[in-house]
């Protein structure tokens, strides 16, 4: 079973639909018991760093995804959560990951960063298998993580961020895999067969 | 490289894709779905429905067609048309779509673009701008939906584009109604003028008719993207053509 964390967010109901078309048993939840015994997590989120975590917080499920040991993946703004800390807000995150979300220096170029863009520098992980440089995927996003060790791929806009990030069992994803074509559905199918 | 995106838009009324010709005499251009997974399949990069379904009303809204759409869509969509409040705009996203894009209820009421991006963030706060240019200067029109209801709303088109972003537009899509629907190209001089002032993605919409013009508003105008009805529904530019002309151009698309 697949538990989607119920964050409140308006992109739930995108994100169930991707995993309904892959034929996925998945569950849409807020109950921290179903979400810890899920075999893999999804952390969706859009809209603002602070309000989300004080989501999470009001729901009781900051503990229960700070000590999950199946996959966890957090998507777009979920992403950005598992950090420690945003420029975006001063609330902590989950802190499942080191280090902060900045905001992206786009210089001329218009933000937020909307559109598809492409991927790059792809590192050797079962996430991303059959995922080339090159393919595209839909970004909507003004904050983002830097290029670090836990980077699996990264995308350029005005500067290089982690489109992809991974430590141990928690799996990050920037853009939209729900919203992004062949190459989404790969990497969310990628991440149903990843065992803990 | 961030690709330019090419958007058909969809006019969507009870329950059906029409089109209209000068705002009458809809004609049907084919069940919501279907239309969907053809410019899906087609290589659209993104879709715009615009819900002109008459006297909308928040409470009577079925989001119901939204829901379907976002369950066999792998693409993202915006969905304008009727959104007059926060409700509205929350009951939309949750039914699915990933953006909501105001025009009229946000000339009526500016505070609303400043509460849709509070509550949502401005990256699914799309706002729409039918601008008209008239001897020169650029003008805000409203109500464009029904030519016998069109206003005036005496504002200047690059003062509404600098008060929309002001206040959380995440997205601008800016129609130039004298180019509407007679494929003579997008207006590219007014298009230049709004990219000048605009930091926020902009979409431009009105005047394709071939190949052409849409590699003018990528190179001359510096758009994101590019939204067209009519030669999609008529299938006078195909998409899949369109794209790798675009590419062959020299212009960052997805293929």
């Amino acid at each position: 079973m697949l538990a989607i964390v119920d964050t409140g967010c308006a992109n739930l109901a995108s994100v169930g639909f991707a995993f309904e078309r892959l034929g996925a048993d998945k569950i849409i939840t807020q109950d921290a018991e179903v979400i810890g015994s899920a075999d893999h997590v999804i952390l969706p989120g859009v809209g603002a760093f602070d309000y989300a975590m004080a989501a999470l917080r009001q729901r009781g499920l900051v503990e229960v995804l700070q000590n999950l040991t199946q996959p966890l993946m957090g998507i777009c703004l979920g992403m950005q959560l598992l950090f420690e800390g945003s420029e975006e807000g001063v609330a902590d995150g989950l802190g499942l990951i080191k280090g902060d979300i900045k905001r992206m220096e786009t210089g001329d170029l218009p933000a937020p960063h909307m559109g598809w863009n492409t991927l790059q520098n792809i590192t050797d992980d079962p996430l991303l298998d059959g995922v080339k440089s090159g393919e595209y995927v839909y970004f909507v996003h003004s904050f983002a993580a830097p290029v670090r060790d836990e980077t699996l791929m990264s995308c350029s806009y005005g500067q290089d961020f982690s489109a992809v990030v991974r430590k141990d069992n928690i799996y990050g994803c920037q853009f939209h895999p729900e919203r992004s074509g062949k190459t989404g559905a790969r990497i969310l199918a990628n991440f149903l067969k990843v065992k803990s | 490289m961030l690709a330019r995106r090419i958007i058909p838009c969809l006019d969507v009324r009870d329950g059906q894709v029409v089109k209209g010709v000068q705002f009458r005499n809809h004609e049907i251009v084919g069940g919501i779905l279907d239309l969907a997974l053809r410019y899906r399949d087609a290589g659209a990069d993104e879709l715009v429905f615009y819900d002109i379904t008459a006297s909308v009303d928040d409470r009577t809204i079925n989001p119901d067609w939204i829901n379907k759409v976002s369950a066999v869509l792998d693409i993202p969509f915006c969905v304008a048309g009727g959104i007059k409040s926060v409700s509205a705009a929350r009951a939309r996203l949750e039914a699915g779509a990933d953006k909501i894009s105001v025009n009229s209820p946000a000339l009526m009421n500016p505070d609303l673009i400043n509460e849709l991006s509070a509550a949502f963030g401005a990256q699914c706060v799309v706002v729409g701008i039918d601008s008209f240019e008239d001897g020169g200067a650029y003008r805000v029109k409203s109500h464009t939906g029904a030519a016998d209801k069109t206003r005036e709303t005496g504002r200047d088109t690059l003062e509404w584009v600098g008060e929309v972003i002001e206040r959380g537009a995440g997205e601008i899509v800016l129609n130039c109604m004298n180019r509407d629907g007679v494929r003579r190209g997008y207006d590219i001089a007014q298009l230049k003028a709004v990219r000048e002032i605009c930091n926020v993605p902009l979409i431009a919409s009105g005047g394709a008719g071939e190949v052409a013009h849409f590699e003018d508003v990528f190179k001359l105008a510096g758009v994101d993207g590019a939204l067209a009805a009519s030669v999609f529904h008529k299938n006078i530019l195909p998409i899949p053509a369109l794209k790798s002309d675009l590419k062959s151009k020299g212009i960052e698309i997805r293929i």
